[in-house]
């Protein structure tokens, strides 16, 4: 809601200057959200008459100008502005004055012509963008006034935010009941008495759906003169509220809707055929709008018809062919109560909207209604003249104003604060708030201009709003002291994602909507979860890995000439399952996921540059899950490079994946090397033990190496479980240390060699013991593997 | 004797004028050794009459410690001299950059996030989650959002398809994390509601939500903290002192300026929106929405089975995300979303 500060200070003027008044509604809750000047400062600027307009002797384009300022001598001034004649009233700068942007006029010779001012254009003034000429005023404008006082060039345009509770604030008139009741100052409203009837044409009022539209008034004024010039001093106001002036009729109910709240509407009365109704849309209903837009109307969409056709969707739009025109003598003035309820979301609907809609909407004065269409009346015989036929009125059952109880210890329960009944009352008082005591209680009766008071804790709120929510003390708290569970068994998240951060992985957050195609490059997701509504189409659906958004921010960075990128990503992923997670449907776990690209560590002079691979993140991952123990096994995945993928287990449970991207992708993505990615579940990483205590042995280990050599092919995995299903139980650790081809191990063959640590916790080994338990080892992996020892 | 005097300067001369440890054993052994010159003035004591014996022999064998003393002395010296030269071969160059992996970094929404979660535990407030697709009945109807609430619209909700191609029936993106609300408040009544008077309930809720808005100052998706503390006697003025306290904490500014001013949301009643302004800095003086709250609406206690009458309580929801912006005085909001790494490791 844009006004103009002076126009409110027209209703009520309290002791306050601009900021302040601003601050006063802001604190208030009408959030004042945009403050402006109408004029930049300026001084010396006076309505001047051009008395006489001569040529220059010798400039072409420069006019020597007779002017009066109002100071009974006439001043020659040089004006080199084309609309310039005689007889036209223009702002004038006396010598002295300072115009914007600095600039201080004098005395002074134009070529060779003496100047004593400058007749300005409103540019010049900074009060629009029109350089093209003068600043024409109007022929009344008084000569030698200050222009500032003339234009009200010192007024300030604010603009509320107003929440969608406080449409009662949607006007002059109810900022004003605001401002009145903030800071005591009486308000003086416009006062609107009947306007005598001298016409007779009327026209009847049906109403069909009375719950939709429970009042209606109507009235035909004829002998109108449509092309009626608007005064300025409407024209200015309504202006300054960000409204168009159109014509005078369509002004005159624009302005009577900012000055009381109630949205009217004119018909061309000779264009209407019999009854007004007040009618919920037929089926199949159309009507052309004003703004030149056919809309289908839906059956729940409340319309104002004649006996024959659609006329306009009721407080939305009027119909194009019902509207008044310049050429409109006779006209059908509309002032009308339509309930929330009944305009609620169609105008959102047929995507777009109207001042009257956002009224409606919310909440228009029922009880403003008459009041209204008087007013309008009288401006329009005022502006336009002509003939009013008698108002007519339809009137269903309004919408009931059931009294709120307020208890004055619930007041203190909510606010913290206590109030005593004679602050709530004089509170109450201030704000026009009827009510009555039924004992300590208030039984308070909204009154019909507001729709936000129905229990008793919005009575509350009026109470600390209009006390002031600074005046509400802060105190620290009081709660029972019990403290949080902390448990053992889950790892906090923070933990996880601060071992990664330290391994070199830069968190990132992605959307958790993406392109379709990394759904199924990524996922093997061909059926996923789309948005209805997508803000673009590579964001229309719903990711079920998070490997996209890490090769994507791969490739972004690697444009930014970043070579080497770590990064990683905790965040829910999407699925589909029948029954799904807290909403049915849908699963939607926790998942970590992460990409390493580029040297397997930051290019140094201490070591030898080495591209990352599976065993560089391998190792991330298995510090990341330590002291838990995870298996890897080879797995197929879409995003994954067949022979360099695994899947991760945890307790034989499956929870993520590691490998290479697929080269397909690091094709398509336009990768320079295939990155490797690992995602895991998050609730299993999150799993944790408490530790064991296992006795420390005091004698010494002895530890042996072992080498053999296997076929290529066998899998690591299997070779240690066997070890370990097999050894005898003073072998403590086998653990791998090199993994060989070549020069001496035949071809097809790999040799691999382990580090076996042996000892006891009772008692020293004795070698023989150790000898026996490796040739035990040595025969088993014979057995089972065909492995052969290496010397 | 004088002899004997220069017997020992001539060894410190030869000591002296030897760098090398063989070398010096051997000029050693030229004055020490069997054969030395010391030696065989000892071995010459014999022939010495008694009394001259005893003077004699008492000047030899200072001499002799005279040049003992010279050869350790210069001993030590060779040794320092070729310590120092290995020290000094060992030297490093100490302003190369030290080896291995550069530490990664956290999001600088988490950093703030991990902060606020800290904060809030430390007057024990619980940590909760909910999901991101969500009811529509979570989202809006039990936060007292009726249908044709604007928040509803199709303009801010994120929606999905159903199998038709139109939008599900109830199903969307959360637009906020007060869903979160409801079903901590659904469980705790469940778990407690059986019991005379339940305990409070402490909690805040941070996560990512939704809404069909894009631009310099909106992103899609964005994060947002819940917080809700009900109990028996959680006033208004508990809510101000709760939250001033946090948003003072958070900026470590005891002299940050909070303001609260009445506003409205659905599910609270009365409302308040926050303003914080600094004190100092680029944005100092100036009013900065950083937040909505207010006491529980008495329709959304009831929808979860909790008496109005008797639990009271307050909610509030923030903006992480603007609140890093202040924090770090990032001046975009999309740059949170874009992964350059060249932002992300301001925040290391």
């Amino acid at each position: 809601m844009k006004f103009s500060e002076s126009w409110l200070r027209t209703f009520v003027d309290p002791k306050l200057s601009g900021e302040e008044l601003s601050h006063l509604l802001t604190m208030a809750g009408l959030e004042v959200e945009e403050e402006e000047t109408v004029a930049p400062a300026f001084d010396g600027v006076v309505v001047a008459q051009v008395l006489e307009v001569a040529k220059h002797p010798d400039a072409d384009r420069l006019n020597v100008c007779k002017v009066d300022i109002g100071s009974g001598t006439p001043q020659q001034i040089v004006c080199g502005a084309p609309n310039v004649a005689a007889g036209l009233r223009v702002p004038c700068a006396l010598p002295g004055a300072k115009l914007p942007g600095d600039f201080t006029i004098k005395v002074a010779k134009v070529r060779g012509v003496e100047s004593s001012g400058m007749l300005c254009s409103a540019k010049e003034l900074g009060i629009a963008e029109d350089a093209s000429g003068l600043l024409v005023l109007p022929a009344d404008a008084p000569v030698g006034r200050s222009i500032r006082e003339y234009l009200d060039l010192d007024d300030r345009l604010l603009t509320l935010k107003l929440t969608p509770n406080r449409a009662d604030c949607l006007s002059l008139t109810g900022i004003a009941r605001e401002v009145a009741a903030l800071t005591g100052t009486p308000a003086k409203y416009v006062e609107i008495p009947e306007v005598p009837v001298t016409g007779s044409a009327a026209r009847a009022i049906v109403l069909d759906a009375p719950a939709a539209c429970p009042r209606y008034c109507g009235r035909v004024i004829s002998g109108v003169n449509a092309k009626a010039p608007t005064p300025e001093w409407m024209k200015r106001r309504i202006e300054r509220s960000g409204v168009r002036s159109i014509s005078a009729l369509v002004d005159i109910t624009n302005y009577v809707m900012l000055e009381l709240g109630q949205p009217l509407h004119a018909f061309d009365n000779a264009r209407l055929a019999g009854a007004v109704h007040a009618r919920m849309a037929k089926p199949g209903e159309k009507l052309l709008l004003l703004n030149e837009q056919t809309i289908p109307v839906d059956a729940d969409v409340l319309m104002i018809a004649d006996d024959e056709k659609p006329l306009a969707m009721a407080g939305i739009m009027g119909g194009e062919e019902s509207g008044i025109t310049l050429a409109t003598t006779e006209l059908f003035l509309e002032s009308a109560f339509f309930a929330p309820a009944a305009i609620a979301g169609r105008a959102r609907r047929y995507g777009f909207g109207s001042d009257a809609s956002h009224r409606f909407e919310r909440g228009v004065d029922f009880g403003a209604t008459r009041a209204a269409i008087e007013r309008a009346t009288q401006l329009i015989l005022d502006i336009c003249g002509g003939q009013a036929g008698p108002l007519v009125e339809a009137k269903a059952e309004l919408p009931a104003r059931k009294p709120v109880r307020l208890r004055v210890a619930r007041v203190a329960k909510v606010l913290g604060v206590a109030f005593s009944g004679e602050q709530i009352a004089a509170l109450f008082d201030r704000l026009a708030l009827p009510y009555a005591r039924d004992g300590e209680d208030f039984l308070v009766t909204p009154p019909s201009y507001r729709f936000d008071i129905e229990i008793e804790e919005d009575l509350i709120e009026e109470v600390a709003r209009l006390h002031g929510y600074d005046n509400i003390p802060a105190p620290a708290p009081q709660g029972a002291l019990s403290m949080l569970p902390q448990t053992e068994s889950a790892r906090p998240l923070a933990r996880i994602r601060q071992i990664l951060a330290d391994a070199g992985y830069q968190e990132v957050v992605n959307f958790a909507f993406v392109e379709e195609a990394w759904e199924v490059d990524f996922g093997g997701n061909t059926d996923p979860i789309r948005l209805a509504n997508p803000i673009a189409s590579q964001m229309c659906v719903m990711r079920s890995t998070l490997f996209g958004g890490l090769v994507a921010n791969l490739a972004t960075n690697l444009k930014r000439k970043q070579n080497r990128v770590r990064v990683f990503e905790t965040g829910r992923c999407f699925l589909r399952n029948a029954k799904g997670g807290p909403v049915a449907g849908f699963d939607q776990p926790w998942r970590l996921s992460g990409l390493a690209y580029g040297g397997a560590l930051p290019e140094q002079w201490g070591a030898p540059a080495r591209s990352v691979d599976f065993f560089d993140v391998k190792g991330d991952l298995e510090a990341l899950l330590a002291p838990r123990i995870a298996r890897f096994e080879k797995v197929a995945h879409p995003a994954l490079h067949p022979g360099r993928a695994a899947r991760i287990l945890l307790d034989g449970q499956a929870i993520g994946v590691v490998g290479e991207l697929h080269p397909q992708w690091v094709q398509k993505y336009d990768l320079p090397l295939p990155p490797v990615v690992f995602e895991l579940d998050l609730d299993a990483l999150k799993r944790a033990e408490l530790p064991k205590y296992e006795e420390v042995s005091r004698f010494p280990p002895v530890i042996r190496d072992l080498a053999v050599v296997v076929d290529h092919g066998l899998e690591l995995q299997a070779l240690l479980d066997g070890l370990s299903a097999h050894a005898p139980s003073l072998v403590q650790d086998i653990r791998l240390f090199d993994v060989y081809t070549g020069k001496g191990v035949p071809s097809g063959q790999k040799s691999l060699a382990f580090r076996i640590v042996m000892q006891d916790t009772q008692r020293t080994l004795q070698d023989a013991e150790a000898d026996a338990a490796m040739q035990h080892l040595v025969a088993y992996l014979q057995d089972a593997f065909k492995a052969q020892r290496r010397v | 004797m004088q002899n004997l005097d220069a017997i020992v300067n001539e060894a410190r001369g030869a000591f002296a004028a030897t760098d090398d440890p063989d070398a010096l054993e051997q000029v050693k052994a030229l004055y020490l050794g069997k054969a030395g010159r010391i030696t065989e003035l000892l071995k010459g004591l014999g022939k010495l009459p008694p009394e001259e014996k005893k003077t004699a022999g008492a000047a030899i064998n200072r001499a002799k410690e005279a040049v003992e003393a010279a050869l350790n002395a210069r001993r030590e010296a060779i040794r320092l001299a070729a310590l120092e030269a290995r020290l000094a071969e060992e030297a490093l160059d100490v302003t190369l950059p030290g080896r291995g992996e550069v530490r990664g970094g956290l999001h600088p929404v988490t950093r703030t996030l991990e902060r606020i979660e800290g904060l809030f535990r430390s007057i024990g407030f619980e940590v909760a989650d909910g999901p991101e697709i969500e009811t529509d009945f979570h989202n809006f109807t039990a936060l007292n959002t009726p249908d044709d609430h604007p928040a509803r619209s199709m303009h801010d909700t994120f929606y999905l398809q159903g199998a038709d191609g139109k939008p599900a029936e109830g199903i969307l993106l959360r637009t906020h994390t007060s869903p979160i609300q409801v079903r901590y408040m659904q469980q705790h009544v469940a778990k407690y509601g059986h019991l005379e008077t339940m305990p409070e309930i402490r909690v805040i809720a941070p996560g990512r939500v939704y809404r069909v808005d894009s631009d310099a100052t909106h992103s899609p998706m964005f994060h947002q903290v819940e917080g809700l503390w009900i109990g028996e006697n959680v006033s208004f003025a508990d809510l101000k002192g709760v939250v001033a306290d946090f948003l003072r904490r958070f900026f470590e500014s005891d002299d940050l300026q909070v303001r609260f001013r009445p506003s409205f949301f659905p599910f609270t009643e009365p409302s308040a929106e926050i303003d914080v302004a600094f004190m100092s800095g680029a944005l100092k003086g100036r009013w900065l929405e950083i937040a909505g709250c207010g006491m529980v609406h008495p329709n959304v206690l009831r929808h979860v089975g909790i008496d109005p009458e008797k639990y009271i309580g307050f909610a509030f929801g923030m903006g992480p995300d603007r609140l890093t912006m202040l924090r770090y005085g990032v001046n975009d909001l999309r740059l949170f979303f874009d992964g350059d790494l060249r932002f992300l490791r301001q925040f290391v």
